[in-house]
């Protein structure tokens, strides 16, 4: 059932040619629209003029092709009955550049507008509106409430596995440390599962990230190579290359000791953090490519072999970023959300299989038609899940 | 007369001015496989029909088709020749035990047979199927009734030919070794595959026909037999550079134009300052030549196909429909790299792909590139096994490196790709005619 629903939504946009997925949610939306009724109107953005090639235009999908013809890197907004409010916007659009906002507009008065230079009210400001369709369903909904709450939400969760990692953390550097492997090696992928559910987030302190979570083959010839990974290679010997000398207890420490205060660092920067609705969309589908192009494939966890920990965890971060914003969703797009629950539920009853106990198999004892099925589940979630932005955010 | 020259008047007339009699001129024992006969046979056109000939018959007025570029010249063919639609890329080992007379015997045999090819000739004295009834055909004939199509085959040399991994100089010839023939450093994000890394010889063939690129390859591998085998071989379509400004610019896998600021052979001083080797960049032999890097450049197109189309843009600093840089204008605009957008932040990103490969990030350094598509069917979890398959040529492999380096650490594009082949070779200078591929190294 969520494939065909996939396959007729691809199958709109094809015969379109443009996206129809985007939902101009805070303005109200109509649902549904059937395909072909897609109109596409052209925007001159010059020195002194915004001018649109019509007034008004039927409700559904609507097309603004818009073509900076000035000097200045310009903007476009199309904006609400109160003249204020924005309903669509393109923006950074460079001189001589064509950009398309495309956005499903409802019954209605708006205003259009362009913004060369970036600053000041705009210029060119013009009624616009929008008349009756044939068809469609119009849903007007206040949405803002619900997307401050999804994004308050969103950062307590960073914050708190954030949290749980520095303390993980600190009970790994003590068993490392002291020598105790075994104990470091259980402690090892379970505390990592927290920084996998936040990755997106965690990878976007750009000094951070490098130093925590590098691979090898991703160094710098002459780096330092510092973090999680490099602790695995140690703690991991036997599957390393031949010749490879075990860290001495000073090398230990220094690492230990660099790991607890850049995750410190880490959890001092979190508390600082906010989220826009179009960060939490795209934080999902980050974590499901990191999930396509690390995890799948087994080259995150190069000797612990314990990729199924991280995919679980990056699994875990999408689905609560989905889960926030579940409820705008079914009414902005009742089809993607049946087919995320489902494609979601898929994946996790494929991985489900594979625990054991409170762990799961490791990556090297996986068939290869296990792990085909889990790279098929990850397309399968990714292709509906990454229309999400555009589903919400337009 | 050889039956590989006799196929058309120019190729007629430079038959007569040269000596034809002159040991070398025809294949070797080794590279005719066996069949009898130095370079004299005189199987005419009636016999065997001229490729080309026939070709333009068949497709009047295909000029792509109908290309042909002299394989002897004073520069390699395929360099700064119109970038092709076509590429079989392949990377040799010399066999063991293989001697330096050997080694030169095979360069000249490959001399001759490369030259027939690029003239649109096939290979050995009776060619594909005017042989002796119960020998093997000399040529092995799938490129019959094809044009040219501009085929060129250009030979490279790489570091292990003139010194093993183990430091062994099997053809005397590591006193001549360049300064920077040195194998590339490993670039963070590296997953190489030694399989599809490295190699004692190389041979790219480009052809607007794919069955006219392979041709060459599989009868040059056939010569090689017993001298030199295959390690690696890669097949290309879809060119993803101009090489000339009466190109249009290509796309990549990624649906980007690529290339679009290459260096064109419409640039001379350009070409002569980036791409060859000058007599006081040393050594001596090389002048003329140049430097070729070839990365094998996988693509995770299923991620980038579901990647949000301003992400796309953002990565690649450019438009994906007119390619023209984020910060205005048309394709061939020159980049605002300081143009700022909202929140004052420029247009075109710190870590955009068309930002850090720009020369002005990079010291000036250009390198002239003439990479190719792949798609190598599927992997074992059903992605296209798709991506780049990078060639640039460079005067030296530090302008390589320079950029690399930048890109490897910083380009927004290393989430959808990971080099998995690379291979570094040394290109000589064009070969004479009358002499054979790399003459010079082993005067």
């Amino acid at each position: 059932m969520p494939r065909v629903i996939r396959s007729a939504r691809l199958r709109s946009v094809s015969l379109l040619g443009v996206g129809l997925l985007g939902v101009g949610l805070l303005s109200g939306c109509v649902a549904n629209t059937p395909a072909g009724e897609s109109v596409a109107l052209t925007v001159e953005s010059s020195a002194d003029g915004c001018t649109v090639s019509a007034a008004e235009t039927p409700a559904g999908a609507t097309s603004f092709s818009i073509t900076n013809t000035g000097d200045q890197v310009t903007e476009f907004y199309l904006l609400g009955a109160d003249g204020l409010r924005i309903v669509g916007e393109a923006e950074n659009i460079g001189p001589g550049l064509t950009r398309d906002l495309v956005v499903q507009l409802a019954e209605g008065s708006y205003f259009t507008a362009c913004k060369p230079g970036m600053t000041g009210d705009g210029i060119g400001k013009a009624a616009f509106t929008v008349t009756p369709s044939a068809s469609g369903t119009v849903v007007n909904t206040d949405t803002a409430a619900q997307v401050d709450t999804a994004n308050e939400n969103y950062a307590s969760y960073v914050k708190d596995q954030i949290s749980q990692l520095a303390t993980g953390t600190d009970a790994f550097a003590i068993a490392y440390v002291a020598g105790d492997d075994d104990a470091a090696r259980a402690l090892y992928a379970s505390t990592r599962m927290h920084w996998e559910r936040v990755e997106t987030v965690a990878e976007s302190f750009g000094d951070l990230d490098p130093k925590l979570d590098l691979r090898e083959a991703d160094l710098e010839e002459g780096q330092d190579w510092t973090g999680w990974h490099a602790i695995e290679k140690d703690l991991w010997p036997e599957h390393a290359e031949a010749g490879f000398e075990p860290y001495s207890a000073d090398k230990r420490a220094a690492l230990t000791e660099q790991l607890v205060a850049d995750t410190a660092t880490l959890d001092a920067n979190v508390q600082e953090l906010s989220f826009t609705l179009s960060q939490q969309t795209n934080g999902a589908i980050g974590l499901l490519d990191e999930v396509a192009t690390g995890k799948v494939t087994g080259e995150e966890e190069a000797w612990s072999h314990t990729d199924l920990w991280d995919f679980q965890a990056n699994i875990d971060g999408a689905k609560v970023l989905y889960s926030g914003v579940r409820d705008i969703l079914l009414e902005a797009d009742p089809d993607l959300a049946s087919s995320l629950d489902s494609e979601f539920a898929s994946l996790q009853t494929l991985l489900d299989a594979q625990r054991v106990g409170d762990a799961f198999t490791l990556y090297t004892d996986l068939t290869p038609a296990e792990i085909r099925a889990l790279a098929d589940q990850v397309n399968a979630l990714g292709e509906p899940l990454n229309q999400l932005t555009a589903a919400l955010v337009l | 007369m050889t039956r590989a020259v006799t196929r058309s008047p120019q190729a007629a007339k430079r038959t007569e001015s040269t000596d034809l009699a002159t040991p070398g001129r025809g294949l070797s024992r080794r590279g005719l496989l066996g069949l009898a006969g130095a370079s004299v046979a005189g199987i005419g056109l009636g016999v065997t029909g001229d490729r080309v000939a026939l070709a333009a018959a068949a497709t009047p007025g295909a000029a792509s088709a109908s290309a042909v570029y002299p394989f002897y010249g004073s520069h390699q063919a395929g360099i700064v020749t119109p970038a092709q639609d076509r590429l079989h890329f392949a990377a040799f080992d010399v066999s063991a035990g293989v001697t330096r007379a050997e080694l030169i015997e095979l360069l000249q045999d490959w001399t001759i047979a490369a030259a027939a090819m690029s003239a649109g000739q096939d290979i050995g004295e009776y060619g594909a199927v005017s042989g002796p009834y119960d020998a093997p055909p000399e040529d092995t004939g799938e490129a019959q009734g094809l044009p040219t199509a501009g085929l060129t085959i250009t030979f490279g040399f790489g570091p292990t030919l003139f010194e093993t991994a183990d430091g062994v100089d099997r053809f005397g010839i590591v006193g001549r070794r360049p300064a920077d023939l040195t194998p590339l450093p490993h670039f963070p994000g590296d997953d190489l595959d030694a399989g599809r890394s490295d190699g004692d010889l190389c041979i790219q063939a480009c052809s607007n026909d794919p069955q006219v690129a392979v041709h060459a390859i599989r009868n040059l591998s056939r010569i090689a037999f017993g001298r030199a085998a295959l390690r690696w071989s890669q097949l290309g379509f879809g060119r993803t550079s101009s090489t000339s400004t009466a190109q249009a610019t290509p796309r990549n896998l990624f649906g980007f134009k690529d290339g679009t600021a290459n260096i064109k052979a419409e640039e001379p001083d350009v070409v002569t300052d980036q791409v060859w080797v000058s007599a006081a960049d040393g050594p001596a032999w090389l002048a003329g030549g140049s430097y070729l890097v070839a990365r094998r450049i996988r693509m995770t197109i299923e991620t980038w196909d579901r990647t949000i189309l301003r992400e796309q843009e953002a990565v690649f600093g450019r438009t994906k429909g007119a390619g023209a840089p984020l910060s205005g204008g048309t394709e061939f605009s020159e980049p605002d790299f300081a143009l700022a957008g909202r929140e004052d932040r420029p247009l075109i990103g710190a870590a955009a792909h068309m930002r850090l490969a720009h020369p002005s990030q990079n010291h000036g350094t250009k390198l002239l590139r003439r990479g190719y598509n792949f798609v190598d069917g599927n992997d074992d979890l059903g992605r296209l096994e798709a991506g780049l398959f990078f060639i640039s040529f460079q005067r030296s492999p530090t302008q390589f490196t320079t950029v690399q380096l930048n890109l490897a650490k910083h380009d927004a594009l290393n989430e959808y790709i990971r080099h998995v082949g690379s291979a570094l070779f040394v290109v000589p200078t064009g070969t004479p005619d009358g002499s054979y591929v790399g003459a010079a190294l082993f005067a």
